[in-house]
């Protein structure tokens, strides 16, 4: 695939997308698991929400 | 399964875990099948192969308004309803957005530079657009920074109906005033004046960013679902030992 005399711009252009959609991707993911762990150890505390408690 | 049954955020949760792998897989093989495409689109007969860089900018730049009329959307769920999840569908679509729009710009720039000879002109267009990226700016600095979460809810939500003007002024702005940006060539009366060898993978394209949209606004609403939940469950510990001391 020959991107002509200004293949440097068509390449910035992909990498640019790349790296902010990877970005996003990666906070989504660290994001997640982050608060997976919280209320992992919340409730191995025994804290529970409102609308879980009984009676 | 009646439709109000998808607006309970357990539900919503069950239903993003379930949905969130199968588009992944989708988004995925149609990035695939775009990105196949545009390696074996032709060159542009005036612009060369600089035309690829239309494949990145023309979708971002309709998320990145998608993204704006979505939270205009959910602030009307938010501002009459009251509704918690319409909140967190706003919430969730602003930085998605706004890194559309920022694509959108950056990759303009650098198809404007070996078009029109410039990075940057202070156009209609151009300008409408760095407009919106700013007002996605003031959404997320107002979920960001406001202490009690239900007033930063409602302030972002009367922002993003007031930044909605915006919308029809980028759309329109090609028409309404003369600007270095070319006119609407895919959605137009008389049909869209791009070829079909390039107009095939710039919709193929299309369909991918917005999968990618739909994929990550899930995930960033079962993210922020999630937070709320953590949130309430401090808030409860906090009251307990107050009231035990």
């Amino acid at each position: 695939m020959n991107l002509g005399p200004h293949a440097d711009f068509i390449v910035a252009a992909y990498a640019v997308t790349l790296f902010v959609v990877a970005a996003l991707a990666g906070w989504v993911v660290l994001d997640y698991s982050a608060q997976c762990r919280t209320l992992g150890d919340l409730e191995a505390r025994g804290v529970t929400r409102r609308s879980q408690r009984k009676g | 399964m009646p439709i109000i049954d998808f607006a309970n955020p357990t539900r919503f949760l069950t239903i993003a875990n379930r949905a969130l792998p199968w588009l992944i897989a989708v988004t995925v093989i149609v990035f695939a099948i775009g990105l196949f495409y545009v390696m074996n689109a032709p060159d542009d007969y005036q612009q060369g192969a600089t035309v690829k860089i239309m494949f990145l900018h023309v979708p971002a730049a309709w998320l990145g308004m998608l993204g704006w009329g979505l939270m205009s959307v959910a602030a009307l769920g938010t501002l009459v309803w009251r509704h918690p999840l319409a909140d967190v569908a706003g919430k969730a679509a602003a930085p998605i957005g706004a890194a559309f729009t920022f694509i959108c710009l950056v990759t303009g720039s650098l198809w404007g530079r070996p078009t029109w000879g410039t990075y940057w002109v202070w156009d209609a267009r151009l300008t409408s657009m760095l407009v919106l990226l700013l007002l996605y700016f003031g959404v997320l600095a107002l979920y960001w920074t406001a202490e009690e979460p239900s007033r930063g809810a409602r302030a972002a939500a009367i922002l993003s109906l007031v930044g909605a003007v915006n919308l029809p002024i980028i759309k329109f702005s090609v028409d309404w005033w003369n600007t270095l940006h070319q006119p609407a060539s895919v959605f137009r009366m008389g049909g869209s004046t791009i070829d079909p060898a390039l107009l095939t993978p710039l919709l193929i394209m299309a369909l991918a960013f917005t999968l990618l949209f739909a994929t990550l606004h899930l995930a960033v609403m079962r993210n922020e679902i999630l937070r709320r939940r953590v949130r309430s469950m401090r808030l409860m510990q906090a009251q307990e030992l107050a009231e035990a001391t």
